[in-house]
């Protein structure tokens, strides 16, 4: 049973202008398997799924499902075939009920049988496990409970197949156990499921076999249990893991009692935030630790008077200053990287060079304009500096991968030479090579004497780059950990015993 | 050479106006072929094209002001002619309550304008920048009622500009061979030119209308741009008023740059700008304001009843929209693709890779097959 090949992607060839994506990928997926497919950004996972659902044409290869040879025009071909798709963001229509959310556009009659449809999803809900009512209001679930529901949505007309891209990225950990349950009893019931993730840990926690893309070409495919971590990362990033074990974190300078590079006191914000004071040494990496929706963003948006400040004094270098607008904080060499790259990051339709002189071009003023040629050397400058991956300064910043876009908005910042950067989850959903780039490049401008405040929802990465961590629970400062020695332990026990 | 490609590259959304401009020349010149005769009157340059950069005059003016506000604020001013005629009336009142109409005058009263028209643009402004109002929805304020507050000014039925040089403006100055309109647009243009070289309107405009959240934080305030747009239209409105009144020698509140506004939004959207605001082409929409101003005189060129023009146009329009909607433009670039491998394979059969494209395929199909 356990070996019964339900999918099989032989010989897959897919070019775009200029790139080519895939070249001669198989993939295999087997009946009551959960199948990771790994890689670093751009190796061509996401254009493999694209193919296999139907939104792109394959240049070359075939594809089987069950023995038979398939070709899929259009997405609705494939969904037909019983491949269910799960995205990243979710898809659903907040505002209609969870049962409305799981048939919406699947009737085959023009009138929708109400009490039918509530009971069947009642039914179904209920041997997924989803704690979810069919009528309640969709918007009123949870995010992983959202999530489920969209699986719920894929799995419904007989899929063979479902793919699951990143459903864990929103997710933290007691959501993440609840929708791994939901896999596995997927997969007791012979469905098999193809699991992307930048995760890890996760893939180690749920999946049977893994297949290694990199740079479009099938590095192999894996039992996950005779694959040891560290090989697995070698194999995504194509080198030996050795600078990756490298990093290791500054000591906390010692001079702790000189004046601060930025100091805040009862600081808060109009995004909730509880008053809270916070100072960073010259040359000083700290974090902000504590779950999602501890306050962490909040607290450094407040810094950064990216949301309204409404009360508190803020000093830099132990002198007063005013800080209601982000042009504010930026002039007193405040730079500040936001978690929401594509909502408040980037610019998508600008070029790589526009994206990259902003900050700088702001703070220079309306009326004094960069040369195109100090742009251009700004521009070549950095993404030499920081290996940015784009064909050309020219090209609008949307079609570069998630790790070079975020490596433009560090460089956005870099180049107007902050005394005091933030980073608010720069490693977010990009790859591991380029995650490790990120730290080296964090810990290297400390060095130079930066203040950096990193935050990340990984703690390891945390524990790996900031010398003091600060500790957020229920958007209140709960302790503070610093030292050579910090452990995962220590921060979770003093999130646990923190607050009231 | 890659530069230039580039170069190339970013005229590419230039095709659609140019192409129209290209087909509505044809058709004229089946139609006769004086088409480009230009001849000398009075010593200034009249024919069909001096007639086209006369008459689209103060479209073009306003096309580019709605080219800013559609690219910040995600949205269109449809009360442009409105502030033209009321800012035009209050140009003709100082004009005419001055007493001898010197060029001293002329110019006071069209400074005078201008502040009317960068007040009207400051209320519209308020309303969509600071109290959320939907750009159409608040501009639709002026668009009814300002008319009525044109008349007002003029207190009577259409007065009269009779003088020297308000006809000069309007017509032609002795001695120079092109009509004054024309010099006029030409100068706006230049200017528009260098405020977009010397500032940086065009990187604060196009990240506003991207993406307003980032914008703000890169220290970009979307408010003040946003509003920033709506005053440099009302000035727009001023000069176009300017220009309109001096044509006609009076001030007619009633259809003085009457549904302008129409003529404009679908300059914006000709010139390849889309009209859900981020990055824009104010060439393109200069070329489309040209290209309707010249669709205009085609279809009068062809006879075709006055009454029947809109209709006329209305299809011309929609053939256009269909044909450069993405939908389109994606199958032809299938097709073209499609096209390009078909040739470059037969190439490579024919000349066994002496050409150097046709080396490259090779290599890379003899990579396949191994």
């Amino acid at each position: 049973m356990q070996s019964e090949i339900i999918l099989k992607m032989e010989g897959i060839d897919k070019s775009f202008p200029g790139v080519r994506a895939l070249h001669n990928v198989d993939f295999t997926l087997r009946k009551g398997e959960i199948h990771a497919l790994m890689g670093e950004n751009g190796a061509g996972k996401s254009t493999l799924i694209k193919i296999l659902t139907g939104v792109y044409q394959k240049d070359a290869g075939q594809i089987f499902i069950e023995g038979r040879p398939v070709y899929f025009k259009s997405p609705q071909e494939a969904q037909n075939m019983g491949i269910g798709t799960v995205f990243q963001e979710i898809a659903l229509c907040p505002n209609l009920t969870v049962a409305e959310n799981i048939f919406i556009g699947r009737g085959r009659d023009n009138f929708i049988k109400w009490k039918q449809m509530n009971a069947k999803a009642a039914e179904m809900l209920n041997s997924l496990g989803i704690p979810a009512s069919p009528t309640q209001e969709l918007a009123s679930c949870s995010i992983a409970v959202q999530q489920m529901i969209a699986i719920a949505r894929a799995v419904d007309m007989d899929c063979k197949i479902l793919i699951l891209d990143e459903p864990t990225s929103s997710l933290d950990e007691d959501e993440v156990q609840k929708l791994f349950a939901l896999m596995r009893q997927l997969k007791a019931r012979g469905v098999g499921i193809i699991f992307i993730t930048h995760f890890i840990d996760e893939v180690y926690a749920i999946s049977d076999r893994i297949t290694v893309l990199r740079n479009g070409e099938l590095i192999g495919e894996y039992h996950t249990s005779a694959l040891p971590q560290i090989e697995l990362i070698s194999k995504m990033m194509g080198k030996a893991l050795s600078d990756v074990s490298a990093i290791k974190k500054h000591e906390l300078p010692k001079s702790d009692d000189s004046v601060p590079v930025f100091e805040a006191r009862a600081l808060s914000s109009a995004a909730g935030v509880r008053p809270f004071n916070f100072k960073i040494q010259k040359g000083e990496v700290n974090g902000f630790a504590g779950l999602l929706g501890s306050g962490r963003s909040e607290s450094v948006r407040a810094i950064f008077a990216a949301d309204k400040v409404t009360g508190g004094e803020v000093k830099i270098n132990g002198r007063r200053v005013k800080i209601k607008t982000p042009l504010q904080a930026m002039k007193q060499g405040i730079g500040y990287l936001p978690e929401d790259r594509k909502g408040d990051g980037i610019i998508d339709e600008l070029s790589v060079r526009d994206n990259l002189i902003l900050a700088l071009q702001v703070m220079k003023g309306f009326f004094r304009p960069l040369s195109r040629k100090q742009a251009e050397e700004f521009t070549d400058q950095f993404i030499q500096k920081l290996d940015i991956k784009t064909p050309s300064p020219n090209t609008p910043i949307k079609s570069l991968s998630g790790g070079n876009q975020q490596k433009v908005i560090l460089a956005r910042w870099l180049l107007t030479q902050p005394m005091y950067l933030i980073l608010d989850e720069p490693t977010r959903g990009i790859d591991v090579g380029t995650k490790v780039e990120i730290q080296k490049l964090v810990l290297k401008l400390a060095a130079d004497g930066m203040s950096i405040t990193f935050i990340s929802s990984e703690i390891d990465e945390m524990l790996r780059v900031c010398a003091r961590l600060i500790v957020m629970k229920d958007r209140e400062i709960v302790g503070e950990l610093s030292g050579m020695n910090l452990t995962e332990q220590d921060v979770m026990h003093m999130i646990a015993q923190g607050g009231k | 050479m890659p530069r230039l490609k580039t170069r190339l590259n970013n005229l590419s959304h230039l095709f659609l106006p140019l192409s129209v401009l290209v087909i509505l020349i044809i058709i004229n010149l089946i139609k006769g072929a004086d088409y480009f005769r230009i001849t000398m009157v009075n010593g200034a340059f009249y024919g069909n094209i001096p007639n086209i950069l006369f008459g689209a005059s103060e479209l073009v003016i306003l096309s580019i002001g709605m080219t800013l506000v559609t690219a910040a604020s995600r949205g269109q001013d449809i009360s442009i002619g409105e502030s033209g005629a009321i800012s035009s009336a209050i140009f003709v009142q100082y004009v005419l309550n001055a007493g001898e109409v010197t060029l001293w005058t002329i110019l006071v009263g069209f400074l005078i304008s201008c502040v009317a028209g960068l007040v009207i643009g400051a209320f519209n402004g308020t309303l969509v920048s600071f109290f959320n109002v939907q750009p159409m929805v608040a501009t639709l304020i002026l668009f009814l009622g300002g008319r009525s507050i044109a008349f007002i000014i003029d207190g009577k039925v259409s007065p009269i500009l009779a003088n020297e040089i308000s006809n000069r403006i309007g017509t032609v100055i002795p001695g120079v061979p092109i009509q004054t309109p024309i010099i006029l647009t030409v100068v706006f243009i230049a200017v528009v030119a260098v405020v977009l070289k010397t500032t940086n309107l065009r990187l604060y405009v196009e990240a506003v209308g991207i993406n307003p959240s980032a914008a703000r934080l890169n220290g970009i305030n979307p408010k003040k741009i946003i509003f920033l747009t709506f005053l440099l239209m009302g000035v727009c409105s001023a000069v176009a008023g300017f220009i309109a009144v001096n044509k006609a020698g009076r001030h007619d509140s009633v259809n003085l740059l009457k549904f302008i506004m129409m003529d404009a939004i679908l300059a914006v959207a000709l010139g390849g700008n889309s009209l859900a605001g981020g990055k824009f082409s104010i060439t393109g929409s200069i070329i489309g304001a040209y290209t309707i101003e010249m669709l205009n005189r085609t279809l009068l060129r062809l006879e075709v009843n006055p009454e029947a023009i809109k209709a006329f146009k209305a299809v011309f329009i929609i053939v256009l929209m269909v044909v450069a909607s993405p939908v389109v433009r994606i199958f032809f670039k299938k097709v073209l693709d499609k096209a390009r491998t078909i040739v470059a394979r037969y190439s490579v059969r024919q000349t066994g890779g002496i050409n150097k494209g046709a080396v490259s395929i090779t290599d890379t199909t003899g990579k396949k097959g191994e």
